[in-house]
């Protein structure tokens, strides 16, 4: 299969920032670093019409180093293809710019984000917890995190 | 001198037009809204964390749980989405995908049932509520002969269907879409000519083509802002591009285009189940294969691979291969996707939710704020949002 159309210009344009450029089942995954990522999606939106942040997360690579990798699904509405952009970050510095001012779209999603993963997004309009209650402790997508809750006795199954 | 000042009050977490336990903290001048928060998320269920911990198969069941009004939808996408991840995708048999896009339409039909009646219902039109709701009870029929269930179907399997329909059933669908346009022109009747009902909506909710594409609103909302796109046009599925339909467009940005566009689509949906009906021809509904697909009952019972084959499934799943992938699907709230993240074992290591309902309330602060306190209810009308989608 053919190379997706964006990863030469971003090469080109971001030398030293394109990581890893990945294809798996027709989906192309470009890993870029986290100090250029409003770079890199301003780029993506304006010069190679990506104009919809379909879906931003995060996961959670415990053991690993960078722990993070932030996920941003773009799609690109005239051109109708996607495009898979992620960015690493680190445990200690957990921490990376918004995408607020290229994608509206990416402010709940970044809240959301920095709830359940711990990922803060410097710059952020209104960095609040969107789903947890406000005064919650931890995130509860990190690896980390048990499943059955902070002090509780994981699940055993049914005893009868 | 009279002196006005800003009074916040509560709509919400328990207000009935909020379609669930959505808190909207309004600040207004008077009548008029000056700035609108909404407070999400209590009916968060961790449902990404739960799927963490369960096997492939085993996540089905929590799919239907998310847009519970449209079930078959989420089980679509999910299921879409592992066997992309599988790279089984184009050994479905015939009958399985033109199954699925039957039922995904029926599933439509009876999502955009419950958006025109409660719309109407907060807006104050309550006949449409009855009528609407009578129609639903007839699909969920349908659903309760094909699934067992009448809300949470759980039908899909990776690889194909659960089951085959039952005996009659193609005909009962056939019945129903028959008499389907002719209830869609009395909730028409009741509606499209008053003008109470033009008044409360025309006008009401603007918001431009741009904007929503900023904020990543899809499906009917963003089509009634003009911007032609359908993911079942555009990224087909399950056999989509074989289906002649309509991509109902409106550019009055407001309420009323978003009225006339699900009114449209249900009526395209029709169409599409009709095709869906001509083109059911008997045939296998479960792919070819056995590593991952759950082998039919009676294999089972009958044959030592198939019991093998069951035993290894259930208790341990099948393992993809390490990858990512996104796949989604038009829901009838806009794109719902999923996105896989596997590490080579037999559950997903992360499993990311595209809500379509979260993402589109995210336009609401923008599409009320300078109107009346009562358009912000013909708002989250139209937004059509169900909260166990939104707060998962």
């Amino acid at each position: 299969m053919s190379e997706h159309r964006a990863v030469a210009p971003l090469k080109t344009e971001f030398a030293d920032a394109v990581l890893d450029v990945v294809e798996f089942r027709g989906e192309t995954t470009v890993t870029v670093k986290k100090e250029q990522i409003v770079e890199v999606c301003t780029f993506l939106k304006k010069e190679l019409g990506f104009n919809f942040l379909t879906d931003l997360c995060s996961v959670d690579y415990l053991g690993q180093d960078p722990r993070f990798m932030v996920v941003y699904q773009l799609y690109s509405i005239d051109k109708n293809d996607r495009l898979r952009i992620k960015a690493p970050v680190a445990e200690t510095d957990a921490r990376i710019e918004t995408v607020t001012c290229v994608w509206q779209t990416a402010n709940w999603l970044e809240r959301e984000c920095w709830d359940l993963m711990g990922i803060e997004f410097v710059n952020h309009p209104d960095p609040r917890r969107i789903l947890m209650p406000a005064d919650w402790e931890g995130h509860p997508l990190r690896k980390d995190y048990p499943v059955q809750g902070p002090d509780r006795e994981p699940y055993q199954g049914r005893l009868s | 001198m009279a002196s006005t000042e800003v009074m916040t009050i509560n709509m919400g977490p328990q207000h009935p037009s909020t379609h669930g336990v959505l808190q909207l903290v309004l600040e207004l001048d008077g009548e008029t809204v000056v700035k609108a928060t909404p407070h999400i998320g209590f009916l968060h269920r961790g449902i990404e964390k739960l799927a963490e911990h369960r096997t492939y198969h085993q996540i089905l069941p929590l799919t239907d749980r998310l847009d519970y009004l449209a079930p078959m939808h989420n089980n679509l996408g999910y299921m879409l989405a592992v066997e992309k991840l599988l790279g089984i995708e184009d050994q479905i048999p015939e009958r399985a995908q033109v199954v699925r896009v039957l039922l995904a339409e029926l599933t439509r039909i009876k999502s955009h049932l419950v958006w025109i009646a409660c719309h109407a219902l907060d807006i104050g039109a309550m006949t449409v509520f009855i009528y609407a709701f009578r129609e639903r009870e007839h699909i969920m029929n349908i659903y309760e002969k094909i699934s067992g269930a009448r809300m949470t179907s759980n039908y899909f399997r990776v690889g194909g269907l659960s089951a085959d329909l039952p005996d009659g059933l193609e005909q009962e669908i056939r019945t129903f879409v028959d008499s389907m346009p002719g209830h869609i022109d009395t909730y028409e009747g009741l509606l499209t000519g008053n003008k109470i009902w033009q008044k409360r909506i025309q006008n009401v909710g603007v918001i431009s083509g741009e904007d929503a594409i900023d904020l990543g609103v899809s499906g009917p909302s963003l089509r009634g802002s003009g911007v032609d796109w359908d993911l079942r046009r555009d990224n087909p599925y399950s056999g989509y591009e074989n289906y002649d339909f309509q991509v109902c467009v409106d550019d009055g940005c407001d309420t009323w285009a978003r009225y006339k566009i699900r009114l449209l689509e249900m009526r395209e949906s029709c169409k599409i189940i009709y095709q869906a009906l001509d083109k059911l021809k008997p045939g296998p509904i479960l792919a070819d294969c056995p590593k991952v697909c759950l082998p039919p009952k009676k294999d089972v019972v009958d044959s030592i691979e198939g019991l093998i084959h069951h035993f290894k499934i259930i208790t341990e799943g099948f393992k993809p291969e390490k990858g990512e992938v996104y796949v989604g699907v038009e829901n009838p709230k806009g794109e719902v996707g999923f996105y896989l993240n596997s590490d080579g074992g037999p559950r997903p290591y992360r499993m990311k939710i595209r809500p379509a309902s979260f993402i589109n309330l995210q336009a609401l602060p923008k599409m009320v704020e300078g109107s009346m306190i009562a358009d912000v209810v013909a708002v989250i009308g139209t937004l059509d949002i169900v909260l166990g989608e939104i707060d998962r």
